[in-house]
């Protein structure tokens, strides 16, 4: 029982690197695989006589279907020679121009890569399966205690100590009662976007890479959750951040992708710079990086270490929690595949700033400065991002800025000093936000489009994805049954005591309160304009296009494959039940409120719907609506404030060292060149001068003898 | 010879009588650097070498004296004059005798001079020997040379024997290796006109039969008859190596050699750009090919027309 | 006998064949100059051989060792000078350049690489409407 940490972190870690190494062998088959994908194209133009499977899986020549996509003129060029960059589209074309003509799915015989695809996915989902037996396992008992409040004492062992002269580095894993609960949300979202990425990314040559980059974020993460000493915290926080980066840019081809990743990465970086330093800060004050030390430390110290401290641990939080200082990379990172979204940025790795908050309370709860400036931080954030959100266009975006807002939330409610009902929330968003965006890939994947312009109607085709999204959205407004319900009403019930109790600054608590409060209006209004614009309304389907690199395949299916169905239906389960299973305690008052705020306003929305089925409800905001669209300018600021500058800066490094350094270097051989050209004047070709200067040269050495001797 | 130096003010005839001749030797050698006539250099050398001459026989050394006269005056400017000649040098005025650097070299030699005469002085101020006739008279050095410095006499026996042979390797065209090849087209039609053209017989048996063999500014007489089909002569030193074509040879060389020994005069003219003589004479001890076999019978007689100028030149 | 004046003589008419050396451009002329060097040494050789008196008449004897040498190189340096003749149609030691570097290739080569730069993308798009493979490729070659 004390090494299931161990196992639990070492489980998804070794599936990683099995998972890559792995990845390379694979290279030939979906080579061939991409040969056998090509056959489709003209079969889709010749109007589908035969599925070639058998003759161009044997033949083995890459002539024959090249041949065949010249012939049918099509001009999948792109495609043919994309062999070797990966996502070979060429199913787009077929049922982009044979009018939607239902191939069936189970038919495409790429027989190659989906014996890799299926490797790699076994290897990824069984030891994201046993990890999550063993969480759950760990989970069992301390987990429930977590929420009762009675303590446990935590399970896990040291394994060893690295010394580094100053404080040592205690390699610790345990499980404590806030551990093991994270740690179960994280592996079940985990497994089920394992299970949903077999069949969202059946058609993509780099699963296998994708599955073994999830597997390792699944390792950091439980590395996160359960390491017992900060800096070994860091390490899985960081490698975290490079999955994140890896799978953000899943789709490099597209720049627009890259540079998404990069902005995440960068972004995240600025704020683990304070984190690593607010560890040092703490460690230093506590004498030990162990977070049971320090938290046993934290009355001893002063004020204004754990203000600094704090703080700067802050930094990271709104970092990798996409607050709002930082907030700018969560949308872009929208990017990725629609499980990066689902399983990163919405379930689990921004819910690691909650996290750390919650693991390290005690210090922040010390730190009064600092739960005003988080509760100051959470107001503004879980506000505009709801705005921003009732403004997008796009679904993932929507999710995305939502995701932004009820992190705010639980920020919030830590700052209204109570940690349980923050995790609560964390919990339960984590399992609604995980299942709002599989549905949303799900909806993604049928249309073939991000764009909620060109969705609608599409509760008949998806009847599964309907149910289970609306589960998602009930949860996300706070409708009672489900599972939001309870959580919001937690942290809102927190917040409200946090306006008596004299934890925050009156200022700070009132303002706090009054966002939530009016947060939940505006969650209810854009979670039903996003439920009515996607599922009710008239179908817009159209001709799509060539559908952009980044966004998902277009796939001619009544409803999602079962890979895809199945985890959006388990997750649905705790979407709806999850509020029963922390002993729920309602206040009534606040509820109500809640309740009739959401309802409120899901009702202005849909009475705009009612007018204008085909308009966009967010019409309502009226001039709000640009400023909310582009997220209150916060990029246009940030890219006027750093980027551009930096840039101007670089450009102006770059002209100094070709001006400067270079023109040095440039100059002095140029100088040399033109002193050996004088020089070179000497050397004429005549030769009696040559004589001359020997001549010259022999007199001066005669007369130097004669002289100086 | 330190004792009881004479002083420098009451000179003796025999000093005079040097100095007169030393006088006129600088003289002359000065007029032979700074003359704008060629012919006059030379002229002016013989005078210069000729109170050398004289200067030595005051210093007693008669037999170096008559060998200098014979030698130097009479070999010598001899071959000087004849170099002038070959080199077809203007006769009388030509302005540009001087380079350039004639400001440097003038102060390059009054420096020598200076200095050497600096040195000279300060060295040998009180250095005075009375002349004693008969010392270098033939048969004291003769006695000398065949005695004590007989084996370096050998080795310049040697050496004048090598220059020999290398004077004549240098100034012939036709030995293999001996000239280079010809850098240039421009030079060569004057060159028909100096004695040093050998070469166009071997370029011109090709001209009658095959035009194309001139034409193709390709050197290699085997480059350039591939390109001519028709003629079965020309096909067959298209193989380059001799051993073939030596095979399909002797029909032709009856048929051509008619032809051939006209063919040197009438054609040589043009025809000497074509072919340079360091291919030619490559090919032509294997006698290969039709062409050049033709070639064989005459150079060998006209390369010895030739040479007697610059073989006397040798030496 | 002072021994001053054939060695002074002998120094004069050195400097002057060494002037001559320098300062003439035809090549025969050259030579003659060596000749006058050549003879300065032999002057001093005699001289210091009477000053010496030495009884193996070495002075002498190299002098006419020197002089055969000379004949010698004479007739070489004729040779020679006959065959550049031969070549170059000239015997002025000022044409004869070859020792020199050849003159200024690098900005003889860069004007024209900069052409084959420049030439061949104004002639892109015509060629590609022409359809003329070849042009183009040549164009691109230096590309």
């Amino acid at each position: 029982m004390t090494t299931f940490p161990l196992l639990a972190v070492l489980l998804p870690f070794i599936a990683a690197c099995a998972g890559l190494l792995l990845s390379r062998l694979p290279h030939n088959n979906t080579r061939t695989s991409g040969r056998i994908d090509l056959p489709h194209d003209s079969t889709a133009t010749s109007g589908r006589t035969s599925l070639p499977h058998d003759s161009t899986a044997t033949s083995g020549r890459i002539d024959l279907p090249h041949d065949s996509t010249a012939t049918s003129g099509r001009t999948s060029l792109p495609h043919d020679s994309t062999a070797t960059s990966g996502r070979i589209d060429l199913p787009h074309d077929s049922t982009a121009t044979s009018g939607r003509t239902s191939l069936p799915r189970n038919s495409t015989p790429t027989y190659g890569r989906d014996k890799a695809h299926t490797r790699a996915a076994w290897i990824a989902i069984l030891p994201t399966a046993a990890a999550a037996i063993l969480t759950i396992w760990l989970a069992w008992k301390p987990g429930l205690a977590y929420f009762s409040g009675t303590a446990t004492p935590p399970t896990g062992q040291t394994y060893g100590t690295i010394v580094t002269g100053g404080l040592p580095i205690s390699l610790t894993l345990q499980a404590d009662a806030l551990s093991s609960v994270i740690g179960v949300l994280v592996t079940l979202v985990a497994l089920a976007v394992q299970v949903y990425s077999v069949g969202y990314l059946e058609d993509d040559p780099r699963y296998p890479s994708y599955s073994a980059f999830i597997s390792l974020f699944t390792s950091a993460m439980l590395l996160v959750v359960y390491a017992g000493d900060l800096l070994v915290l860091y390490v899985g926080w960081e490698i975290m951040g490079l999955c994140s980066y890896l799978l953000i840019g899943h789709w490099w081809e597209d720049r627009g992708n890259s540079r998404a990743a990069v902005k995440a990465f960068l972004v995240t970086r600025l704020g683990d710079v304070g984190f690593l330093f607010g560890i040092f800060v703490l460690g230093t004050a506590a004498g030990s990086f162990r977070v049971s030390e320090v938290l046993a430390r934290v009355p001893e110290m002063s004020a204004a270490t754990l203000v600094t401290a704090t703080m700067l641990l802050l930094a990271g939080v709104a970092g990798k929690s996409a607050q709002v200082p930082l907030h700018t990379w969560l949308p872009d990172a929208m990017a990725g595949p629609t499980p990066i979204s689902a399983l990163i940025h919405a379930a689990t790795m921004v819910a690691a700033g909650i996290f750390i908050v919650a693991r390290l309370f005690p210090a922040f709860a010390a730190a009064r400065p600092t739960l005003d400036v988080l509760a100051v931080i959470a107001a503004l954030g879980m506000l505009g991002a709801a705005l921003a959100a009732l403004a997008q266009d796009d679904l993932k975006r929507v999710l995305a800025y939502s995701t932004v807002s009820q992190l705010a939330y639980m920020a919030g409610g830590l700052a209204a000093g109570s940690d349980t009902a923050a995790v609560f929330h964390l919990l339960t968003h984590g399992a609604f936000k995980a299942l709002l965006f599989l549905c949303a890939g799900a909806v993604i994947h049928h249309v073939g489009s991000n764009l909620m312009t060109q969705m609608g109607g599409l509760r008949r085709e998806l009847p599964v994805t309907f149910v289970t999204m609306t589960i998602g959205f009930a949860a996300l407004m706070g409708i009672p049954p489900a599972s939001g319900f309870f959580s919001k009403d937690g942290v809102l019930l927190a917040m409200d005591g946090a306006l008596s109790s004299g934890g925050l600054t009156d200022a700070a608590a009132f303002f706090l309160y009054g966002c939530a409060l009016a947060t939940v209006a505006v969650t209810g209004a854009y979670a039903t304009r996003a439920w009515l614009r996607t599922f009710f309304g008239e179908a817009r389907a159209v001709a799509l296009p060539e559908p952009e690199p980044g966004t998902a395949h277009v796939v001619d299916v009544r409803e999602a494959p079962r890979t895809m169905l199945v985890p959006v239906i388990l997750l649905a389960a705790p979407a709806l039940l999850l509020g029963f299973a922390g002993e729920p305690h309602v206040e009534l008052g606040v509820a109500a409120v809640s309740v009739l705020l959401a309802a409120l306003g899901a009702g202005a929305v849909y009475a705009f719907w009612r007018l204008d089925p085909v308009a966009d409800p967010a019409r309502l905001l009226g001039p709000l609506r640009a400023p909310c669209e582009r997220a209150f300018y916060v990029d246009t600021l940030y890219a006027a404030l750093f980027v551009r500058p930096v840039l101007a800066l670089a450009r102006l490094v770059v002209r100094t060292d070709d001006v400067v350094v270079d023109g040095a270097v440039r100059g002095s051989g140029k100088s040399a060149r033109g002193l050996s050209g004088m020089l070179r004047l000497a050397q004429n070709g005549n030769v009696q001068l040559y004589v001359s200067g020997v001549l010259a040269g022999v007199l001066l050495i005669a007369v130097g003898a004669v002289v100086f001797t | 010879m330190t004792e009881a130096v004479p002083s420098y003010l009451s000179p003796t005839g025999q000093e005079i009588v040097f100095l007169l001749l030393g006088a006129v030797a600088v003289g002359s050698a000065l007029l032979v650097v700074t003359t704008r006539q060629l012919v006059h250099a030379a002229l002016w050398l013989v005078v210069c070498f000729g109170a050398l001459a004289g200067g030595y026989l005051v210093l007693t050394a008669e037999f170096v004296a008559w060998v200098q006269v014979l030698i130097y005056v009479g070999a010598v400017v001899v071959l000087m004059l004849f170099g002038i000649m070959l080199t077809r040098a203007p006769i009388g005025r030509s302005a540009d005798l001087d380079s350039g650097n004639r400001l440097l070299a003038a102060l390059v030699a009054v420096a020598t001079a200076a200095i050497l005469v600096t040195v000279v002085i300060d060295g040998f101020r009180t250095a005075y020997t009375p002349l004693t006739p008969g010392r270098g008279a033939a048969k004291e050095l003769g006695a000398s040379v065949f005695a004590t410095w007989v084996l370096p006499f050998e080795a310049l026996s040697v050496l004048l024997l090598a220059a020999l042979i290398g004077a004549i390797v240098l100034s012939r065209t036709d030995i293999p290796g001996g000239a280079p090849p010809e850098p240039d087209t421009a030079p060569r039609p004057p060159q028909n006109a100096s004695p040093a053209a050998p070469r166009p017989h071997n370029a011109s048996p090709a001209a009658p039969q095959a035009p194309q063999n001139a034409s193709p500014a390709g050197p290699r007489p085997h480059n350039a008859s591939p390109a001519a089909p028709q003629a079965p002569q020309n096909a067959s030193p298209a193989g380059p190596r001799p051993h073939n074509a030596s095979a399909t040879a002797p029909q032709a060389p009856q048929d051509t050699s008619p032809t051939a020994p006209q063919a040197p005069q009438n054609a040589s003219p043009p025809q000497s750009a074509s072919p340079p003589q360091s291919t030619s004479s490559s090919v032509r001890p294997n006698g290969t090919s039709p062409p050049e076999q033709t070639v064989d019978d005459t150079p060998p007689d006209r390369a010895v027309d030739d040479t007697p100028p610059e073989q006397s030149g040798g030496h | 006998m002072h021994i001053v004046y054939p060695a002074v003589v002998s120094a004069l008419l050195f400097s002057i064949g060494v002037y001559g050396v320098l300062a003439r451009r035809n090549t025969i002329l050259v030579l003659m100059s060596v000749e006058l060097m050549l003879n300065a040494v032999n002057l001093n050789l005699v001289a210091f051989d009477v000053w010496l008196g030495d009884r193996l008449h070495s002075g002498q004897v190299l002098t006419l060792f020197v002089i055969v040498i000379a004949a010698a190189e004479v007739g070489l340096g004729l040779a020679i000078v006959l065959a550049l003749f031969r070549n170059r149609r000239t015997v002025d030691i000022d044409h004869l350049r070859d020792l020199a570097e050849p003159p200024e290739e690098a900005p003889q080569t860069r004007p024209t690489r900069v052409r084959l730069q420049s030439t061949p993308e104004p002639a892109h798009p015509d060629h590609e409407h022409d359809g003329q493979g070849a042009t183009v490729k040549r164009g691109g070659g230096p590309l």
